[in-house]
């Protein structure tokens, strides 16, 4: 790919501001955020996204999931999939989007381009490690928990249920608890008459690097469940292991937080829609707000939030 | 007579001319006899080899006698399979692969592929008998996923060999010649698995295969536990590699590089001419 940093070509993946406006897709994040990057001679690789550590020590988590167990699937595993993203991004049109944008992307609606594994493998990782926590485990409770009850019937089946799709994952991959808004049952189709009914959570196992975020869901909590997560441990066990993780690792107020943002984003979004329905039938052309968002692209940012070390 | 529990004869109208060392019964019924990982001698190595080659008559005539038991099994004439036995000790191809790798591998693994392999056989001879279309359908994915395994796991303990009986030594005849032809030489065969091994995102098998209709070797890889045929009717598998985490985990952990450098010195090649020489015939 072209080794240029130009704003233009990275244009291709927002709203052209023409006049005419494609179906727009807003991602779960909230828009784009642009990290400009000043490069100081042109042969310096900047390291754009950095291995964020665990919220605990790497021992933290014994018995259930030893020190050594931690020290390779973070140090090592998590550390290699952000080095070699950081290696495949750097100089591409990719550079400077945020981890979430750059999974979306590269996703292609399936036809997969090559930083996809590692940018996905990175921030499911991310959202791994924040999934847990010592003296984790026990039962949700309040609006978790109640919309637990109202789609999987209780909290036992749903457990059963989330056992059983981590443990029918074949080979690598995924299993995941999702906030499902406003959408149909089929894959990025969008429902015209969107009703409380759609907001509904679902637990849906992914392979490899592939997670709910290329399907429009709000992941809330995920359970790796590639060999390289549990083999020094459990070696071939993994119910064994799928049990421990569901009674003393899983972080439940991480999870309600991730909910809560969840339904604000799908709150957000649906005003959003309301509001570029009316707009349409009023028959207004563009929305000064998204030409605002292009503008911006041009005018050299001077708030300069790199992360340059 | 003494009855000693660890030395009973598992099965009394054969008569064993050598004590038998310890053994325990495992839970599929099987029997597991404690092996020596090094320092054997050559008669302590055939003293192993001949008791192993007793066992599994032993277990076959109790496996018979079961069989014959149960009618039922007969009349369905459905076949199920058992864990093949290693030809070689779990410590034998140390360094390269260790034996609690090999053992957990060969005990666990494979077997779980089995046991849930007959699982779903059975469940889809009944659905196949009740004409129950949508279950038979459902069941493909856990057949190829298990029988996938079954297969490969059976190749890849024949791909292996110890050192000393003439693993790692390479190919001559006519699988030698044909992989120049095809490949240049040995060595860069053997950097193209590597790499496309190392490549491979998440669990999956590289193989070296036959292509019978094109008559030329190719090197392949699959996910999971699909089988080579699954990329093309007519591929042979020759020589595969099982690059999912637990084949090197507790040795090489997130390094499979290492692996698959390392592995090349317990690869038989001898059983990988004799299939060639079969197959190209």
């Amino acid at each position: 790919m072209a080794a240029t940093t130009s704003m233009v070509t990275s244009l291709t993946f927002t709203i052209p501001s023409l006049g005419f406006r494609l179906p727009t897709r807003s991602y779960p994040c909230v828009k784009p955020q642009r990290r400009f990057v000043r490069k100081a001679a042109s042969n310096v690789i900047t390291a754009t996204y950095e291995l964020k550590a665990p919220p605990y020590p790497l021992n933290a988590l014994e018995p259930h999931m030893s020190r050594e167990t931690l020290e390779y699937h973070w140090g090592k595993h998590h550390r290699t999939y952000v080095e070699n993203l950081n290696k495949q991004v750097v100089g591409t049109d990719l550079e400077g989007l945020s981890l979430e944008d750059i999974i979306i992307v590269t996703y292609n609606k399936g036809d997969i381009l090559p930083a996809f594994n590692n940018a996905a493998q990175a921030w499911n990782h991310d959202f791994f490690w924040e999934s847990m926590k010592p003296g984790g485990g026990g039962k949700p409770s309040g609006d978790l928990l109640d919309l637990i009850e109202r789609d999987f019937g209780s909290f036992e089946r749903f457990i059963e249920e989330f056992k059983s799709a981590a443990a029918t994952q074949f080979g690598s991959g995924w299993a995941w608890l999702a906030y499902k808004a406003n959408r149909l049952d089929v894959e990025n189709a969008v429902n015209p008459w969107p009703s409380e009914k759609d907001k509904k959570l679902v637990i849906v196992k992914s392979p490899n690097a592939m997670n709910p975020l290329v399907w429009d869901y709000f992941p809330l909590l995920t359970i790796d469940v590639w060999e390289h997560a549990y083999y020094l441990d459990f070696q071939n066990q993994r119910p064994d292991y799928i049990s421990v993780f569901m009674e003393k690792l899983v972080s439940w107020e991480t999870v309600n937080t991730r909910l809560e943002k969840a339904k604000a984003r799908a709150a957000e979004r649906e005003m959003e829609e309301e509001r570029r329905r009316k707009e349409e039938e009023e028959g207004k052309p563009t929305n000064e707000e998204d030409d605002d968002d292009d503008l911006e692209m041009y005018v050299d940012n001077d708030n300069d939030d790199s992360e340059a070390e | 007579m003494k009855i000693d529990v660890n030395h009973r004869n598992p099965h009394p109208r054969v008569r064993l001319a050598l004590p038998l060392p310890k053994y325990k019964v495992l839970p599929h019924g099987g029997f597991m006899y404690k092996t020596h990982i090094s320092g054997c001698t050559l008669e302590k190595k055939n003293l192993l080899r001949l008791q192993m080659a007793l066992r599994s008559l032993a277990t076959r005539k109790t496996l018979t006698l079961a069989l014959n038991s149960t009618r039922l099994a007969q009349s369905r004439a459905l076949q199920t399979f058992s864990l093949p036995d290693l030809p070689y000790d779990y410590g034998a191809l140390e360094p390269a692969i260790s034996g609690e790798i090999m053992q957990l591998h060969h005990q666990k693994h494979h077997q779980t592929y089995i046991t849930n392999y007959n699982k779903a056989l059975e469940q889809l001879h009944d659905a196949i008998q009740k004409g129950d279309s949508s279950t038979v359908v459902k069941l493909q994915s856990a057949i190829k996923f298990n029988g996938g395994g079954h297969i490969n796991h059976s190749i890849f303990w024949k791909n292996l060999a110890p050192i000393r009986e003439g693993g790692g030594e390479p190919p001559h005849g006519s699988l030698g010649w044909a992989i120049d032809t095809n490949f240049g030489s040995l060595e860069s065969l053997i950097q193209k698995m590597n790499a496309e091994g190392a490549a491979l995102q998440g669990s999956g098998w590289v193989w070296l295969g036959l292509d019978k209709e094109l008559k030329k070797l190719v090197v392949e890889t699959t996910a999971n536990q699909d089988p080579l045929v699954t990329n093309g009717p007519n591929l042979v598998p020759l020589l595969g590699i099982d690059v999912w985490e637990h084949a090197y985990y507790l040795q090489y952990k997130n390094v499979r590089p290492d692996y698959l450098k390392n592995v090349w010195k317990v690869i038989n090649w001898k059983y990988a001419s004799e299939v060639y020489e079969k197959e190209s015939a």
